[in-house]
């Protein structure tokens, strides 16, 4: 909740949003928080990893573990040979592939505009969404990118 | 003055290690005048540097510590008070330099008194007992006399100076052929110009001067040697190399990644370019490392004194033997290492070495020996850690196991001693059998262990019980880069780093070697040993199920793999080929994967994950032992099912005995129903027996309250077994039915496995283990029974009638002929009266004469010296053993152990028969 806070006491602050699709949903990734944005290929699956974890792949020299995000808010798999797309972040060091359906444009959205969570929303994906923005005809999750770590961080433990 | 210093404390701390090392050699060799000279020479440059940069309280330690030293070279004797003193004195200056260190360069307050005036009271015991060099030593005190008279007793820098002038001068003249008067006239000019107010230029003048003037007689060479070796090297910060490496790490990558794509032009413009680029990579990565590698001895070097300091607290001679100190390492790797290693030591001289008593007692020297050693072989560094001590006692270990809950009884039943030695690399886990200041604390091999597992190493153990210990660490030489077997499993490609492969087979259907099944799990059988397999496709979470079709076709390659002293073999689909890898950490989501210890960039640019050995053992491990967990399970329950559910039915006979419920036994076990005449039925020994084809046999009643019929016929079930026979008496022969045995209400009361319900009714079912004894005492033992034995006539002396009455019947039951008689008095009659026994059997507690006495007055008759006499006693203690050897008893039984001393009367005779044949 604390991104919540901050934009609300900035009442007047634009953000920048990445936005990206995934399961036909559409989703808002700050945009300082994006490295960068690439087709994920020639993934190597890690055997006994969690379910999300879609593989290790190597992006210009670097090792990147790919998160597969459907998998992560517990969405069907995407049809076999339908394109992904992958979003670069970097968490403590460590980089990190989110892969998605499709990246959209960038929007600059006010925080003003910004609202906390439904209360019905699904768990799992509360647990990932730092608010929800009301576009025209249609919903942007905030993914905060921290709270998405320490969710998948904790996963493993618990199944282990 | 900072980079002074600095530089100061990085020499003299080096220094000071080499001094620690060459002083407990010193001990050692106290007429070795060379070593003596080195120590002299190092503690004096020591000395001659903190005066120079003014620090006053090390200089006078130093001096103290050197005054001492120059004792003995001028021939005073070497005590091993004197060594230890001047240990504790370079600690104090460790001390000290790491107070200076971390203070920035100012010394830490304090006095050195205590150590300074003993190093001084030393000095002047050395002094009158080394008269030996009278002259020297005259000469000597009396320049120290002057010398004093110029000193102010608080020190300060440059009558300090002077002070190192004179005791360069006081060697120069005792040491050397030098003409001392030359040596004299030079040092006076020296004197002269220190007498100048102090400042720091001369005073360096005169610092170097008298260096030279000191090391001069000692030795040239160094002095040379120093000026060569510091103008052609140079110092660079650890960090500088570090990036050094790393970046030499990815070109590596780089250098596979463009070879791999030429590889795949085949005639390619770039072919020879890239080659000699690969070859300058590899010889600028070779070169990289070189600057990282650091003799192994660096690490040891603190371990000789470790070693002085733990022989003299445990009391114990101990000696350190390091061979191969100058084998290279990592320099990463050597840090890493330090701390096991000394661990390691530490341990084997506290619960390796015995004590001298207890190593003479099994006639090693008194002197324990530690060997370090330290070897290349493929690519990796092994260190041995060895000692000629106890070895580890497999009991105690189990003992320990057994209290820590880590294993079981019957689980340990099945391991090997070294499968069990390895227990000691457990958590937590330490067979001292007290805490001592040492070692025995608790955490122990457990901590070596983990390091040594940190860096890609393992660590394996062979123990001989009274030989010796040997801990052998096998360990990479670098961490960045290895070398790693791809391999193909499942699909996907792994690296499985070299270090732990030993050998790669290949398996085909039709040939040798194959793979074999013990019921499902398969194994191969490799130079007649069996190697357990598992596949790799399996240990990364593949269904079971899916590749068991590959494995029915038992074609593919088997990495075997050595992980500690585990050998065993992994079953992958492919094998591609071996390339140096740059291993880099996972990210931390995949970090609780416990297979893999981190992942790399292939030359083809396709990401592999890194197969962490240790990881693969582990599983193995487990898997195994859920196997065998299951294994035991499922004959558990076929046992049970097979034998008491049973899906099969069984013959069972029916019968009545003592009440009016049916009981039960297998018709198989019962050889004959028998019917005989109560009035064939005859007493004897207060049992029952009949005469039966042509011996007695014992009658055995189901139920205390049974009576058997006073008139008529008997019947009996009997059962024999190698030619004796044994009566169960009972009311009525009910029928014999097929049926299963299904125990439902298990029973507590001897005799009856249970209830079970047969033909409807239930029914007791009996247990025949517990009657068979009751007829012959030895019933399940008899098989063993030598039948020489039969026709061995043995004189039982006992004052109690009871054990009288017991012990015959276990004799005679064991096919003894048995006189008992109730004293030794009556047993000299029966033996003087010509009575012919093979052997004796006496009690010691005895009225008159005991058994001691009696056997002692048996040997001392020519007839009776060789026969075989066993001693029967209600105390057994190792005392009282040893009085009965030591009166001529063969061997001593407890008097309960009935079992005991039928085994051991059957050892007597077959010892006899043995000697006579």
């Amino acid at each position: 909740m604390s991104n919540n806070d901050n934009h609300a006491s900035n009442a007047d602050e634009i953000i920048q949003y990445v936005t990206v699709v995934i399961g036909g949903q559409l989703f808002g990734l700050p945009i300082s928080q994006v490295h960068d944005v690439f087709v994920p290929e020639r993934v190597t699956r890690v055997p006994l990893a969690a379910p999300q974890v879609a593989g290790v792949l190597n992006l210009r020299g670097r090792i990147v573990t790919a998160i597969d995000m459907r998998k992560l808010l517990h969405l069907p798999d995407r049809d076999e040979g339908s394109q992904v797309m992958a979003v670069g972040i970097e968490q403590k060091g460590e980089s990190y592939g989110l892969v998605i359906d499709s990246v959209g444009e960038v929007l600059r959205l006010s925080s003003s505009s910004q609202e906390p969570n439904p209360s019905n929303l699904d768990k799992r994906w509360a647990e990932i969404s730092g608010g929800v923005h009301r576009l025209d005809g249609k919903l942007m999750i905030i993914l905060d990118v921290a709270r998405l770590f320490s969710a998948m961080v904790e996963q493993p433990k618990a199944a282990a | 003055m900072d980079d002074l210093l600095s530089e100061f404390l990085t020499e003299t701390n080096e220094s000071l290690d080499v001094v620690d090392v060459e002083l407990v050699k010193f001990e050692q060799e106290p007429n070795n005048a060379k070593i003596l000279d080195n120590v002299f020479r190092l503690v004096h440059t020591i000395k001659g540097t903190c005066g120079f940069l003014g620090l006053p309280r090390l200089e006078a330690l130093a001096h103290a510590a050197e005054t001492l030293m120059g004792k003995f070279r001028d021939g005073a004797p070497v005590t091993q008070e004197a060594v230890s003193l001047i240990l504790t004195s370079i600690d104090r200056i460790k001390e000290i330099l790491a107070d200076l260190e971390a203070a920035g360069g100012a010394e830490p307050e304090g006095s050195d008194d205590d150590l300074i005036s003993e190093l001084e009271r030393l000095s002047l015991s050395a002094d009158t007992t080394g008269e030996a060099k009278a002259e020297e030593a005259e000469e000597a005190s009396a320049i120290d006399d002057a010398v004093d008279q110029s000193l102010e007793r608080p020190l300060r820098p440059g009558e300090v100076s002077l002070d190192d002038l004179e005791r360069a001068f006081r060697e120069a003249e005792c040491e050397v052929d030098l003409p001392v008067a030359a040596s004299e006239e030079e040092l006076d000019h020296e004197v002269e110009a220190e007498a100048a107010p102090v400042a720091a230029a001369p005073l360096a003048e005169t610092a170097k001067a008298k260096a030279k003037v000191k090391e001069e007689p000692a030795a040239k060479e160094p002095t040379e040697k120093k000026a060569s070796i510091s103008s052609q090297s140079i110092r660079v910060a650890v960090d500088t190399l570090e990036d050094l490496m790393t970046m030499v790490s990815e070109l590596v990558l780089t250098r596979n990644q463009l070879l791999e794509i030429v590889r795949r032009h085949e005639d390619s413009e770039f072919k020879v370019p890239l080659q000699r680029l690969s070859n300058v990579t590899a010889e600028l990565q070779e070169g990289v490392m070189k600057t990282r590698m650091q003799p192994i001895g660096n690490a040891w070097q603190k371990l000789p004194r470790i070693v002085r300091d733990l022989s003299q607290e445990l009391e114990k001679p101990i000696e350190l033997e390091m061979l191969g100190a100058d084998t290279e390492l990592d320099r990463q790797v050597l840090e890493l290492i330090k701390d096991p290693l000394t661990h390691m030591i530490r341990n084997s001289a506290d619960h390796g070495l015995e004590m001298p008593v207890d190593r003479r007692a099994v006639g090693k020297s008194e002197k324990g020996t530690i060997t370090l050693s330290a070897y290349h072989e493929g690519g990796h560094i092994i260190i041995e850690v060895r000692d000629d001590g106890r070895g580890i006692d497999v009991d105690r270990v189990k003992a320990k196991v057994l209290e820590r809950g880590l294993a079981s009884e019957a689980e340990m039943e099945k391991m090997t001693d070294q499968q069990i030695h390895k227990f000691i690399f457990a958590a937590g886990f330490s067979t001292a059998a007290n805490v001592t200041s040492v070692s025995g604390r608790g955490v122990g091999m457990d901590v070596v262990r983990n390091n040594v597992e940190l860096i890609g190493g393992s660590i394996d153990l062979r123990s001989v019980q009274g030989k010796g210990s040997s801990f052998i660490i096998k360990i990479p030489l670098t961490l960045a880069i290895v070398s790693a077997l791809i391999v193909e499993a499942g699909g996907d490609r792994f690296a499985i780093p070299q270090l732990s492969v030993v050998e790669l087979v290949r398996v085909q259907d039709n040939s040798e070697p194959r793979i074999e099944r013990i019921k499902d799990t398969p194994v191969l059988r490799l130079r007649n040993k069996l190697l357990p397999l598992v596949q790799m496709s399996y240990l990364l979470g593949a269904n079971p199920n899916a590749t068991d079709t590959e494995t029915k076709s038992d074609t593919g390659f088997i990495v075997v793999m050595q992980v500690g002293s585990e050998t065993f073999g992994v079953v992958v689909d492919g094998v591609f080929h071996t390339e140096e890898i740059v291993v880099k950490p996972m990210s931390t989501m995949l970090r609780n994967l416990t297979m893999f210890s981190g992942n790399t960039i292939l030359g083809d640019g396709a990401v592999i994950m890194i197969i962490d050995p240790n990881g693969v053992a582990s599983a193995m491990a487990s898997h195994a032992s859920s196997v065998v967990a299951e294994e035991e399970r499922k004959q558990q329950e076929e046992a049970v099912t097979s034998a008491l559910d049973g899906q099969s039915t069984v013959s069972m006979l029916l019968f009545r005995a003592g009440s009016a419920e049916p009981k039960a036994v297998p018709l198989s076990l019962v050889t004959r129903l028998e019917e005989f005449d109560v009035t064939k039925i005859e007493q004897s020994n207060g049992r029952d027996l009949v005469q039966y084809r042509g011996s007695l046999m014992p009658l055995v009643y189901i139920d205390p309250a049974q009576t058997r019929r006073s008139e008529g016929t008997q019947p009996m079930l009997v059962f024999s077994d190698a030619g004796r026979s044994m009566g169960l008496v009972v009311d009525e022969i009910v029928d014999i039915v097929e049926d299963r045995m299904n125990i439902e209400v298990g029973s507590d009361r001897a005799g009856v496995l249970g209830s079970a319900v047969i033909k409807d009714k239930a029914t007791e079912v009996i247990d025949l283990g517990y009657f068979l004894p009751q007829a012959f005492e030895d019933w399940f033992m008899r098989k063993e029974m030598d039948i020489a034995a039969l026709t061995k006539k043995v004189l039982l002396v006992d004052d109690s009638a009871f054990f009288r009455n017991m012990l015959t019947p276990v004799l005679k039951a064991a096919g003894y002929d048995v006189t008992a008689c109730q004293g030794a008095q009556h047993a000299f009659e029966l033996l003087e009266n010509g009575n012919q026994y093979q052997a004796i059997v006496s009690d010691i507690e005895m009225p008159e004469i005991n058994g001691f006495e009696f056997c002692e007055a048996l040997r001392r008759d020519p007839r009776f010296r060789k026969m075989p006499i066993l001693a029967l006693s209600a105390v057994v203690s190792p005392a009282s053993i040893e009085r009965g050897r030591q009166a001529g008893f063969d061997d001593y039984v407890a008097k309960f152990d009935r079992p005991g001393l039928i085994a051991s009367l059957k050892d007597l005779f077959s010892g006899e028969v043995g000697i006579a044949a």
